[in-house]
């Protein structure tokens, strides 16, 4: 079944002004882990923001678990993680993973079941109290996984969320995050500027470019599954890596040095 | 798993230094400040100081201690120590004060709750707000105590009304500021779970907004008991601070300390509505301090 469709999107911000995405077809099916990866300004976030309702596409056809991106969201159907964890310091981090739930209407017992369930999946038992501040940053991005997963949601939107973290916790988070995503089934879509880890989590890897955000290539990874911290050192994921990193390179002859350099520097 | 290395310090520690030592130094400034006050006389008196037509004596600038003694003296011949009568004078003020400030701020918080929904009324609205305090408040006064007058309501509630009129600006200006301080990612996030306006106000915005709030509820609480003492004088209330100050304005020639002791009240009412403020934004606002952020 398909989660996620898109059909000739196209996004102009402001009248007649830049053009952020142009022509975007693309078909997400259940448990696809997506990867949108691209230089800054490639639209890549936008095109997540889209399929959010959280921006209206300037014309084309956004379908989100077979209805309208409006009615996904209005029916919760996505949680969303940013790239700062966006968790409210006047709340505890019990509070902040129930935040979703109290907006269900969910009762004070069915909820602090949930948040347990949810500790313990992302592995912060005994934090409930502990208010944001208190956590490290790695932990806070946790935190803000667990309230997007909270209430179930079929598929879950990311963007750039660990691209704030270093890389020794970003690694570890990518392992978490590729349990969780066995564990519960969900669609993942990915937004990343890190080739690395693009290649590492995804099943499909889609290469965009800027000026304007159009998808140039959409890369398989048929890396073996679960994956591990070997499959880090397995002669296919350095493969894949090298030609993720030709058609971000190819994607657009026009491409500046100073871009290459930012969708390099994930490895 | 990495532990937790952030220790949360006291709630009543301010910058990493604790309630001793800050009244400690409070009192330090205060002992400094008296002792500039007395060696400023001293000379002035010594070397016959004179400022265009300020001269120091006893009459312009009397002995703290004279100030502070006269708080115990007897406010009239076999009346009352003047502390008393100050200390009565005080909790009528207060009343009014309080009533001021929390209609004030009420009414502060609620405008900027419907501005910050439009930016049309923002627009439209936010000028004449300005304006309403470039218009001194001595020239409102008269015309708010007759409007309420003779409605069979208190009369100290006209100068409450007065008192409000001050309040208000600041809570409404900082409050529009906090309401739009909110991280717009935590608005997108609420959108994402399709939260009402009203529900994003409440989980979000206000929130947000109490730095904003509490820091002007601190200038509004001193305010409040700046606008109600002058109230009391369109008003001619007599039992406030107001009319303390102006009955001892009358009685300068003879006894200048009951003047200046009336002050140091007053002053002291203010201290106090300020520490009020203070002491719920502790109990209310939770927030990274600043150095763990």
């Amino acid at each position: 079944m398909t989660v996620v469709s898109l059909q000739k999107v196209d996004k102009t911000f402001g009248k007649g002004g830049v053009t952020a995405l142009q022509g975007i077809d693309l078909e997400i099916g259940e448990r696809e882990f997506v990867s949108l990866i691209g230089p800054s300004g490639c639209g890549k976030s936008t095109l997540l923001r889209i399929v959010g309702d959280l921006i209206q596409p300037t014309s084309g056809d956004v379908v989100v678990n077979g209805k309208s991106a409006r009615q996904a969201r209005e029916d919760r159907d996505y949680g969303i993680v940013f790239q700062d964890a966006v968790l409210f310091d006047w709340r505890t981090v019990a509070k902040n993973i129930a935040l979703p739930l109290e907006m269900l209407g969910w009762d004070r017992n069915r909820r602090s079941e949930r948040v347990r369930e949810m500790l313990r999946l992302v592995e912060l038992d005994g934090f409930e109290s502990h208010h944001p501040w208190q956590l490290s940053g790695g932990m806070q991005q946790r935190v803000s996984i667990a309230r997007a997963l909270s209430f179930s949601p079929p598929l879950l939107l990311m963007d750039e969320p660990f691209g704030a973290l270093d890389e020794m916790t970003r690694e570890r988070l990518n392992l978490e995050l590729l349990r969780i995503w066995e564990a519960l089934g969900s669609t993942i879509v990915f937004v990343t500027h890190s080739i690395a880890e693009a290649v590492f989590l995804s099943t499909r890897v889609v290469v965009m470019s800027p000026r304007p955000g159009r998808i140039t290539d959409v890369v398989e990874i048929d890396l073996p599954q679960p994956r591990s911290a070997e499959t880090r050192e397995h002669p296919r994921f350095f493969e894949l890596v090298a030609d993720v990193r030709h058609k971000l390179r190819g994607s657009d002859e026009l491409l500046g040095e100073a871009e290459l350099i930012v969708a390099e520097e994930g490895l | 798993m990495a532990s937790v290395a952030v220790e949360r310090p006291s709630r009543f520690a301010v910058a990493g230094r604790p309630l001793l030592q800050r009244v400690g130094l409070m009192l330090a400034v205060a002992v400094g400040l008296w002792a500039f006050w007395e060696a400023f006389k001293w000379v002035g008196e010594e070397t016959g100081l004179k400022l265009g037509q300020f001269t120091v004596n006893d009459r312009t600038l009397p002995h703290v201690h004279d100030i502070v003694g006269q708080l115990f003296e007897p406010s009239r011949r076999n009346g009352p120590l003047l502390i008393e009568v100050l200390w009565d004078a005080a909790l009528f003020t207060a009343k009014e004060a309080a009533v001021g400030f929390l209609l004030g701020a009420s009414i502060g918080f609620l405008i900027a709750v419907v501005l910050v929904h439009s930016r049309l009324l923002q627009r439209g609205f936010l000028p004449y707000i300005v304006a309403s305090q470039t218009v001194p408040i001595l020239a409102i006064a008269p015309m708010v105590v007759i409007w309420l007058g003779g409605r069979g309501l208190p009369d100290w509630l006209s100068v409450s009304v007065i008192s409000a009129y001050l309040t208000f600006f600041p809570v409404t200006i900082n409050t529009l500021r906090g309401l739009d301080s909110a991280d717009p990612r935590a608005l997108e996030l609420m959108r994402s779970y399709a939260a009402s306006r009203l529900r994003i106000l409440w989980k979000v915005r206000i929130p947000a907004s109490l730095p904003f709030v509490f820091t002007a509820l601190k200038v509004s609480a001193t305010a409040s008991v700046v606008g109600a003492i002058i109230g009391e004088l369109p008003a001619s209330i007599q039992s406030g601070l107001g009319g303390a100050i102006l009955n001892f304005n009358q009685y300068y020639a003879s006894s200048p300390p009951s003047l200046w002791a009336t002050n140091l009240i007053a002053a002291l009412l203010g201290i106090t509505f300020f520490l009020i403020i203070l002491l719920a934004e502790k109990l209310v606002v939770r927030r990274a301090p600043e150095h763990v952020a």
